[in-house]
């Protein structure tokens, strides 16, 4: 392909902005223009990206698609390009974006900013994942903390200036020490391309942690683990319905990614001597947060929580350091967008209909919602694990590779799938089962087309993934193989360290 | 032209020329019947257009005028242009408001003027003498220019502050340049460098040093030397506090900077630990003060104490890479701080200027074009990406990290997510909060000014427009070495 396909994904949504921008007048036609309007852009740039994953050669370990132009000069150059690890965020993104826009098409609060600011917000995340310079990276990375913030400060909870500040300055403090961390790399290897600094990395180990910390500072909190997780329970609870689903589907991911792309084969004996310490967050993450989360009552924070075990398991996946760990991490990742965000579109289902999220006002929707009940059961069961979804086989892969890398690990992180079953189901029993007594709840119409049109490609693609895994497997296999290589030779060289001191 | 090459001043024709035509301004505001403010405004206006053009096609090589008391170089060149165009803009963003105010004075154009020649006088200054006598014809037309609405108690007041605490750093510059005189045994710039590159720092020279950094720390606001800016800022005519927010700052930036590389070069160690001082302190307290802070213009102050921190971390680093740094934050610094106060020129209410940042409640909803600039300079005074403040940032810490500063960086990120708080909160205001009484409509010129800063703003992130800026920047540093 000799088009800069890339760019024009990332920098399609911006052509939407432009005709909503062009788009005059308050009265319904102009809204429903708006409206159509960021469907179709959402829509053709998610058609686009498909081309992507046709044209992606899973064989290659390499990056695809490069596309490279100069920017600021030395200091930062306009490269962009996909491996096995970005693209299958890239697809994800452009798919959830025209399911957001569509979950959000009840929204009548200022309509023109809410939609720029969602496809404001898809160009960043697709550039996030496809720019292979870390300033361009950085700068993706950091501004789309701008749309976020005006999203759940506009259109979120009453809560939500509170939640947005929190949101915001947390991931700033997290993001600017990674910045000084990419300056350093740039003077120390003369460059800012990815590429390169994958192929020779060279930081001595002692500068590898100071980065390898620098960096895990902004991932831990995009990610979110504990102890520095508490900023999304309050952004997800305030943020209006497209914007937890985003926020939880994809921007959670780029910490995850951040790690696979950088922390790991930029610094792997720093990895190395991280991992138990990553581990331990870890566990206290899957044990500890699915505790908090059987005890919540409002039903986005539960779900938030259960986000919060669940990148427990990514980031326990990621540093067992090992195939089936990453393997497992990604596909928890993949997965995990495609189960929360649908959990948060069920949410968004009965909060448009009862505008509580309080769960203690729900109960008995299955009497006059089946429907709903039964997807509401799909997602749910795909957030517990159970096999034959898609949760089941990131979390499966992501325990084998703790196992290998660290039996205690995968005993306690095993103990969260119990915990994670258990709150799961007792929020869909309280929910959805139980007798239909609640007055206000017993005419409650089903989902609409609408709502199904959001949810169904979901539930298909959560139990065909469940099923059948191996094209998302395939298409990372490479690339994961790509960072064990440096990582097997810091451990093979550590281990020789310790053998010659032992001598 | 026999004239200016037998008295070595061919390299100082825009300054020759900047100060004649201010002069025939001034004659021409004396004898003029009738109210000549407009003539005269606009006479300045075309006087600081030519003499950027005389600047900007000048003979591209290093040069001096006056024996080697007026040095210019590349840096000094790219510093003038930028001071010019910050006087020119800030006197365009008075017009609407002197006539509205009914204070228009035609020695209002002319004061600025003869700031602006003070302030490249200070930008050339290539000897201790020079670089006094820039100082002095900047600063008092400044303070003079803060209380030139004679009948506001509020400005007289800040006039008064402004002229006692400006006449201390003065004299504390000069007793400073008086020791280095003692020392050296010279008062030009290439003297003392090869004095101090013989003979090494000695004590004496280290003290002068000392004030002469206190005196240009107070014209940059630094802390500790900031305690009148906020009150001057909120004291002075809006229009007046755009002009000190800008172009002087731009000139007392570029003047400490050459101070420091050229003639003291040689000396770093000595110096740079007090910029890095200076620094994180302007830094820390710029964040923090601001915070509760209600009135829009003294938020600003802290704002540009805060920010003339970060350009000093360029300094501190004392490379190459830490000038290209100052150069390329001092561009950036002077058209955002401009579009911020167009925006609050545009804060108006039934004829009165309003200045407090409740005022700016619901502004989303009344005015999105102003709110949407608004909003936009504030993420890039905090520095978000892909935001033209990011990259000022981006340059300093850039440099800091290479000469090893890594405290100073990390000091210097830190706080700016303090800074992002207030920013933050303005945001919040205009697009959070529920409307209030919607502002008069914008002045042509104030309008034109606030959304062309928002463009450059958003638009900096393109090569075209952030290549040509950095290659400018690079070339200004190239001087000192």
């Amino acid at each position: 392909m000799n088009w800069p396909i890339l760019s024009v994904i990332t920098f399609l949504p911006l052509l939407g902005v432009l005709f909503i921008l062009l788009v005059r007048g308050d009265d319904e036609t102009a809204l429903r223009n708006m409206r159509w309007g960021a469907f179709w852009t959402t829509l053709v740039t998610f058609l686009v990206s498909l081309l992507i994953w046709a044209g992606f050669d899973s064989n290659a370990s390499g990056f695809q698609f490069l596309e490279e132009r100069s920017w600021l000069g030395a200091a930062a150059t306009y490269k962009l390009g996909v491996d096995g690890i970005s693209m299958p965020f890239v697809i994800l993104t452009t798919f959830l974006m025209p399911i957001c826009i569509l979950a959000s098409w009840r929204v009548t609060k200022r309509v023109k900013e809410y939609m720029i600011a969602f496809l404001v917000l898809e160009t960043l995340m697709i550039g996030v994942f496809c720019s292979l310079d870390i300033v361009l990276f950085y700068l993706f990375f950091e501004a789309g903390l701008i749309p976020m913030f005006l999203i759940i400060g506009i259109w979120g909870g009453p809560r939500r200036v509170y939640a947005s500040f929190k949101f915001f300055l947390y991931t700033l403090l997290g993001s600017v020490l990674m910045l000084l961390a990419i300056i350093y790399m740039y003077w120390t290897s003369g460059t800012t391309d990815i590429i390169q600094l994958l192929a020779h990395p060279g930081f001595t180990p002692e500068a590898q942690k100071w980065l390898w910390l620098a960096f895990f500072a902004s991932f831990a909190v995009k990610m979110p683990m504990w102890p520095v997780h508490t900023w999304l329970p309050d952004a997800h609870v305030e943020a209006p319905t497209a914007g937890s689903v985003i926020l939880a589907a994809i921007l959670l991911k780029m910490g995850g990614y951040g790690f696979l792309r950088f922390s790991l084969p930029m610094f792997p004996d720093a990895s190395l001597y991280f991992q138990d310490f990553v581990f331990f967050l870890s566990v206290i993450a899957i044990v500890y947060t699915s505790l908090v989360a059987l005890m919540q009552e409002d039903m986005k924070k539960l779900i938030a929580y259960s986000s919060v075990a669940h990148m427990g398991f990514v980031t326990m996946g990621i540093f067992a350091l090992n195939r089936q760990g990453i393997d497992g991490a990604m596909f928890q990742m993949i997965s995990h967008g495609l189960v929360s965000g649908a959990l948060f579109l069920c949410v968004g289902v009965v909060y448009d209909r009862m505008h509580t999220r309080e769960i203690a006002a729900y109960g008995g929707l299955v009497n006059n919602m089946p429907l709903y009940a039964c997807i509401f059961m799909v997602f749910t069961m795909a957030n517990v694990g159970l096999p034959g979804t898609s949760g089941f086989i990131g979390e499966f892969l992501s325990l084998m590779g703790a196992f290998k890398a660290a039996g205690w690990v995968a005993f306690f992180a095993t103990t969260g799938v119990i915990l994670s079953a258990a709150y799961a189901l007792w929020l869909y029993r309280r929910v959805v089962f139980g007798k239909l007594t609640k007055p206000a709840l017993m005419r409650l119409p089903d989902v609409t087309p609408r709502e199904l049109a959001t949810l169904l490609p979901l539930v298909i693609l959560t139990i065909f993934f469940g099923v059948y895994p191996a094209p998302i497997l395939n298409v990372f296999g490479p690339a994961v193989e790509s960072i064990i290589k440096p990582l097997n030779e810091a451990a093979a060289a550590a281990l020789l360290l310790a053998d010659a001191s032992l001598k | 032209m026999w004239l200016l090459q037998q008295a070595d001043a061919v390299a100082a024709l825009p300054e020759i020329v900047l100060a004649v035509l201010t002069l025939a301004l001034l004659m021409l505001g004396v004898f003029r019947k009738g109210d000549p403010s407009d003539t005269v405004t606009l006479g300045a206006l075309i006087a600081l257009g030519i003499t950027a053009l005389l600047v900007i096609f000048a003979a591209d090589h290093q040069d001096t005028a006056f024996h080697g008391a007026l040095m210019v170089d590349t840096f000094a060149r790219v510093m003038k242009v930028l001071a010019l165009f910050g006087s020119a803009a800030a006197l365009a963003l008075s017009v609407s408001f002197m006539k509205r105010d009914g204070s228009q004075r035609f020695e209002y154009p002319v004061l600025i003027l003869l700031a602006a020649l003070g302030m490249m006088l200070m930008i050339s200054a290539n000897s201790l003498i020079a670089l006094y006598m820039g100082l002095e014809l900047q600063s008092l037309s400044l303070y003079v220019l803060a209380a030139i609405n004679r009948d506001s108690a509020r400005a007289s007041e800040a006039g008064l502050k402004y002229f006692v605490l400006g006449a201390l750093s003065s004299g504390m510059l000069l007793y400073g340049a008086s020791l280095i005189y003692g020392f050296t045994g010279t008062t030009g710039f290439p003297g003392i460098a090869a004095y101090l590159t013989n003979s090494g720092a000695d004590l004496g020279a280290i003290f002068g040093l000392v004030f002469v950094i206190a005196g240009l720390a107070f014209k940059i606001s630094a802390v500790p030397f900031h305690m009148w800016t906020p009150d001057v800022y909120e004291g002075a005519p809006t229009p007046v506090t755009a002009f000190f927010a800008a172009a002087p700052k731009v000139a007392a930036m570029a003047l400490i900077t050459r101070t420091m590389m050229a003639p003291f070069g040689a000396i770093y160690p000595a110096w740079g630990q007090i910029i890095i001082f200076v620094s994180i302190a302007s830094m820390s307290l710029g964040a923090f003060a601001a915070i509760g802070q209600t009135n829009i213009k003294r938020l600003l102050a802290y704002s540009s104490i805060a920010n003339m921190g970060y350009a000093l971390v360029g300094l501190a680093a004392g490379t190459q890479e830490g000038v290209q740094g100052v150069v390329v934050y001092m561009i950036i610094y002077m058209i955002m701080t401009l579009g911020s106060f167009a925006c609050i020129l545009s804060m108006r209410r039934k004829g009165h200027m309003v200045e407090e940042i409740a005022d700016l409640a619901g502004l989303s909803r009344n005015n999105k074009g102003l709110a949407f600039v608004f909003a936009i300079l504030m993420f890039s005074m905090a520095g978000i990406p892909p935001l033209a403040g990011f990259f000022a940032k981006y340059f300093v810490f850039l440099a800091a990290v290479k000469a090893g500063l890594y405290a100073l960086a990390v000091i210097g990120v830190v706080t700016s997510v303090v800074g992002a708080y207030y920013y933050l909160r303005i945001v919040k205001i205009m697009y959070f909060d529920e409307p209030k009484e919607a502002f008069e409509p914008m002045d042509g010129e104030v309008k034109l000014i606030a959304y062309a800063s928002g463009a450059f703003t958003i638009a900096f992130v393109l090569p075209w427009i952030a290549s040509p800026v950095i290659a400018v920047a690079a070339a200004a540093a190239r001087s000192f070495y």
